[in-house]
């Protein structure tokens, strides 16, 4: 492409990551100080967001595991107890025929957290790769994860519902367990890491391959 | 006015908007800007309404429990304090940041920016407040906490009694209401009143 910069940093001008105010930088800066409107730091991408997002995919995926497999909850009634991790709630509402809810449950803590993980693994390596291949569906599916993120807590406000409800001593207790903590913990590295990557790196790759 | 995608860093010229249009990036789709009909003083209204609602919602309890002639009720607390007993501190606290401290700041910033801005003053510390807000809002899961207390009610219908107290409408309407509140305004309006210093 030639004539004039098409892109704010080409053309040497940081958008504030607050305000979204355009501000112009000497030539060749790595960054300058500080937005004039608000005094947020100016930065022409997200500082080591590829960096910050692969760690915390990782670490997001190592609690996945035990996040599903430990329970995250014990219903004592009459003296039997029962522990529930995240599936085996999900088929407690399918057996009693509430399968909406079910669906509810499976989506929000099942796949939305193992499907946020693959695309952002997936954008990663593209942005790694420079790859040129559908931009704009890319920036899309950047915009998806972020929206659906929080939507995995249904579960863990479950347990905190439950939990305060049921507590009538010698007829039935509800306490939650470990599976709810690591749950906790995806769904936060999760939206931390969404929020750290920059999805302004998926165009420059296609720049960097115009140029 | 010339302006840089958020998304995709594409360079546009952005002229004058009209209330109530939304300008898009041509190349990746994101959002550039989105002008409100009187955006700051709706978005006052609706965030007062919030306040109010807040209030009524974590005053009352809003499920209760009747298991054979014995009753629990639940406040938005309740829960927290319960997991807290319990030795699960990271999920207490996650469950109070997320379902009452989020949304109760989320309200807080709004009036604390925007009445002053509505009143042509600029408040204390404005720029820092402003960013808060946009860093709170992921964490407010209210609507989230409403789902949850739907399958939580599923659940229990076999077991007991569940009752809807008042403050569950609330709650309903606060979601609502501080939904409005946010998609009404307009960030750039707000910035732009508190102009550039130095
Ligand atoms: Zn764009």
């Amino acid at each position: 492409m030639s004539g004039a910069p098409r892109t704010g940093r080409a053309a040497s001008c940081w958008t504030c990551h607050d305000c979204r105010l355009l501000c112009r930088v000497p030539a060749g800066a790595a960054h300058a100080a500080r937005c004039p409107r608000c005094g947020a730091p100016l930065h022409a991408r997200k500082p080591g967001s590829l960096e910050r997002t692969w760690a915390l995919v990782i670490a997001a995926a190592l609690c996945y595991l035990p996040a599903n497999l430990l329970p995250i909850m014990t219903v004592t009634s009459l003296g039997k107890a029962q522990s529930d991790t995240i599936m085996s709630g999900v088929v407690y509402l399918l057996h009693h025929g509430m399968w909406p809810l079910a669906l509810v449950v499976f989506v929000a803590s099942i796949f939305v957290p193992i499907l946020k993980l693959v695309i952002l693994v997936f954008l990663l390596v593209s942005v790694r790769r420079r790859s040129r291949w559908r931009p704009a569906e890319r920036t899309r599916l950047y915009r998806v994860t972020e929206a659906i993120g929080r939507w995995s807590m249904v579960d863990i406000f479950v347990v905190t519902i439950l939990v305060a409800l049921v507590r009538l001593g010698a007829l039935a207790t509800i306490e939650a367990r470990s599976g709810a903590v690591f749950f906790g913990a995806v769904v936060v590295l999760t939206m931390i890491a969404a929020e750290s990557f920059d999805p302004r790196l998926i165009w420059d790759g296609c720049e960097e391959a115009e140029a | 006015m010339l302006v840089a995608c958020h998304d995709c860093d594409l360079l546009h010229h952005l002229g004058v908007i009209a209330e109530g249009a939304t300008a898009r990036c041509r190349r990746c789709g994101g959002l550039l800007r989105r002008r409100r009909r009187n955006g700051i003083e709706r978005t006052v209204a609706l965030a007062l309404a919030a306040a109010v609602l807040f209030a009524v919602a974590n005053a009352f309890p809003f499920l209760s429990f009747d298991m054979k002639g014995q009753v629990t009720q639940t406040t938005l607390v309740t829960g927290v304090l319960d997991l807290w007993r319990q030795d699960m501190p990271e999920i207490a606290a996650l469950v109070l940041a997320t379902s009452v401290l989020a949304p109760l700041l989320q309200i807080s910033l709004l009036l604390y920016v925007l009445l002053p801005v509505h009143a042509g003053r600029v408040p204390w510390q404005m720029a820092r407040a402003f960013r808060l807000l946009r860093h709170v809002q992921p964490w407010s899961m209210m609507e989230v906490f409403l789902v949850g207390i739907l399958v939580a009610v599923t659940k229990l219908a076999g077991m007991a009694e569940v009752v809807p107290g008042l403050s569950l409408w609330a709650f309903a309407l606060l979601i609502v209401v501080l939904a409005g509140a946010m998609s009404s305004l307009d960030p750039q309006e707000v910035w732009e009143r508190l102009g550039v210093r130095s």
